[in-house]
């Protein structure tokens, strides 16, 4: 019994060996930076890099879908940027006019993914060069939206999210404005991350172990097979490109909030998006479909952040950042190749 | 007369005429709303002057170049991302070089980031969405490095003037150049064996390999040819704006693609003509001078080349449904 245990485990670390890599090296990096750092293994320190990595996290597990079906979502940032716009309009109210402006926020990421997964199935156009055009489109709703930068949040929800659970009690008004005893050990935790949590665990995990879920990773590995063992094709990847879709708004939510306002920036839109690829790849997910999860993908984005993190407190010079950050996105890139020196037939290259 | 009609018609045309046959009718429909638009606001039509088309010409042979490079990367089923920093790295270093080395210099960066392209894909395996990806970031953070993230002072030589500005006969060097790699395009696809190798690798690499088709090596020399002509474009670019700068390849590697894929080529390689790339080019460019005349906003600009794109698609570019 034990046997085939242990034998269950390095089963399941051989198959998802790009995850742990890139979990360890997250946890290495990290505790270097927080080492070297003057205010290191502080709550705030804590806070603030929560507040960075949360909306690239989002996109990086909405671009891990797509992907997971062989496909790719160039319109990931342009959704982002889209319910950044959006509200910045919805979200500048009080009381409840707030909580349906992120309902509203959310439907509108979920329907631009859906629009996608249509396009995609419904039209037979390869994902790639479809995102790229509805991500256009979006761009364009999202100027329209906010031809300038500017609105407005409402500033509790601002200070409330973007800080420590402490404060988010104390906002909200719940265990005694946050001063509860039983509280107290969990004040400092940064709510973004509480948030991250919270979705991956919400809605990455259910979907993952879905009949639905399942499908996207089938169609994956062999789309042809899995059409043979009757799963729903189309189904399946119209699921993909809304999960895609929602992940992508509360990352654009995260950004109206965190910064307050609504700014339609094409080029930003176009780094979050390549970012977000970067991630998933650096988090394990295989860009040919079939293997992978969003939860490596949110540990590509910490070790894409981490590493920008590290070269503040190392005093790097500026100039030289890009360059280094190329280099490091280069070889963990370059760390999957690995596997080919264990490929025996040549043949077994193309897939 | 019946016949002519019917051997015109879409449905006689081959697999990859008919989106050529499509953009192209597509590029008449824009040039006419505009002049309908500029008739009735200026109560003149500029559009089919010789002078505006040849402008366009010279705006679009920068992407042309660029779309066709990107073309024989895409035709093995690859695609480059690095070209936005290639064509930067390829101008900044042609100023900066100067004198009569300026083209070599630009070129060899042009032949190096693709040949560090080729090792990656064809050797390491590793898909070239994210490894042509990380060589633009390390391109960028080399021409961060050593510009200091500044515009350079250099300005461009007196023979990148010539080729990209100046004219003869009324007609922009630009147009030659972008010409001359068009007919050396055409030939090595239809009539060297490289060329029907990059098909071959497309259609099936398994196949093409088992043929003895050198894939690993038509594999690197496409993605050096698409690296070089990235650079050629740079340089071209920097003699029509007089200088090199920041993100100015940033507004290429998008529009080259959609170019490509407009023009009938598909996006998982193997198939597409090239004449399709050189309509794709010129319905990309007009349609962005057209709306910039019809005073279109930016909105309204990004949603119109989506829809654009997808419309053309819907007609001629969907694919087959897996059914077994």
């Amino acid at each position: 019994m034990s046997a085939t245990k242990h034998s269950d485990w390095g089963l399941r670390i051989r198959q998802n060996m790009g995850f742990f890599i890139s979990v360890i090296l997250f946890v290495i990096v990290y505790f270097l930076y927080h080492l070297a750092h003057p205010k290191g293994f502080s709550s705030q320190v804590l806070v603030q890099n929560s507040n960075e990595v949360f909306s690239l996290a989002m996109l990086a597990m909405a671009q891990t879908v797509p992907v997971l079906l062989g496909g790719l979502d160039l319109s990931v940032g342009a959704v982002m940027t889209l319910v950044d716009c959006l509200a910045s309009h919805l979200l500048e109210g009080t009381g409840p006019s707030v909580g349906f402006g992120i309902i509203a926020c959310l439907l509108a990421g979920a329907l631009a993914g859906f629009v996608n997964g249509c396009v995609v199935v419904f039209g037979r156009i390869q994902p790639i060069i479809a995102t790229l055009a509805t991500g256009a489109v979006y761009m364009g709703l999202a100027l329209f939206l906010r031809p300038i930068p500017g609105g407005k949040i409402n500033e509790d929800i601002n200070w409330a999210m973007t800080n420590a659970l402490g404060d988010f009690a104390e906002t909200v008004g719940i265990f005694d404005d946050g001063k509860a005893a039983w509280f107290q050990p969990i004040a400092g935790v940064p709510t973004a991350l509480v948030l991250l949590v919270l979705v991956a665990l919400v809605t990455w995990v259910p979907f993952r172990r879905s009949v639905t879920g399942r499908t996207v990773y089938a169609i994956g590995s062999a789309e042809g097979a899995a059409y043979m063992s009757g799963l729903n094709i189309a189904g399946g990847k119209l699921a993909a490109f809304t999960m895609a879709g929602l992940f992508a708004g509360i990352g654009g939510i995260f950004m109206a909030i965190q910064t307050s306002s609504g700014n339609a920036d094409i080029p930003m839109a176009g780094a979050y998006t390549l970012s977000s690829i970067a991630s998933v790849v650096i988090g394990g997910t295989s860009l040919l479909g079939g293997t992978g999860g969003a939860i490596g993908s949110i540990f590509g984005t910490l070790i894409l952040k981490v590493i920008s993190f590290n070269f503040r407190v190392f005093d790097i010079a500026p100039l030289l950042q890009p360059l280094f950050e190329g280099l490091v996105l280069l070889a963990a890139v370059s760390l999957g190749a690995l596997s080919i020196l264990r490929v025996k037939n040549q043949l077994e290259l193309f897939r | 007369m019946i016949d002519m009609i019917k051997s015109f018609s879409l449905s006689r045309l081959s697999r990859d005429d008919k989106p050529i046959a499509i953009a192209a009718t597509f590029i008449l429909v824009i040039l006419l709303a505009g002049t309908v638009y500029t008739l009735e606001r200026f109560g003149s039509a500029p559009l089919f002057s010789p002078t505006y088309l040849i402008q366009q010409l010279q705006i679009g042979s920068f992407l042309g170049i660029v779309a066709a490079g990107m073309m024989l990367v895409i035709l093995i089923s690859q695609i480059d991302l690095s070209v936005p920093w290639t064509l930067a790295a390829g101008a900044m270093t042609a100023t900066a070089v100067g004198g009569e080395w300026a083209l070599p210099a630009a070129l060899a960066v042009g032949l190096l980031v693709g040949t560090v392209n080729g090792l990656g894909v064809a050797y390491l395996r590793i898909p070239s969405m994210i490894f042509t990806l990380g060589v633009n970031a390390v391109m960028r953070g080399l021409m961060v490095a050593q510009t200091g993230g500044f515009a350079p002072q250099t300005k461009a030589t007196d023979l990148m003037r010539y080729i990209a500005a100046e004219r003869t006969f009324g007609i922009p060097h630009a147009i030659f150049v972008w010409l001359a790699v068009s007919i050396l395009i055409v030939i090595m696809l239809r009539r060297t064996s490289f060329g029907r190798s990059i098909y071959a690798i497309g259609n099936k690499e398994a196949a093409a390999y088992l043929s003895g088709v050198p894939t690993k090596r038509v594999t690197i020399i496409a993605f050096i040819l698409c690296s070089v002509l990235a650079s050629l474009a740079g340089v071209l670019l920097a003699g029509y704006s007089t200088k090199a700068y920041q993100g100015m390849g940033d507004a290429y590697v998008l529009p080259a693609i959609a170019a490509v894929v407009i023009g009938g080529t598909n996006i998982l390689g193997g198939r597409g003509r090239y004449l399709g790339t050189v309509v794709g080019v010129i319905l990309i460019v007009l349609l962005n001078s057209v709306l910039s005349i019809m005073e279109m906003p930016e909105a309204g600009r990004q949603i119109i080349y989506g829809l654009v794109i997808i419309s053309m698609l819907l007609v001629y570019g969907r694919g087959e449904t897996a059914t077994s």
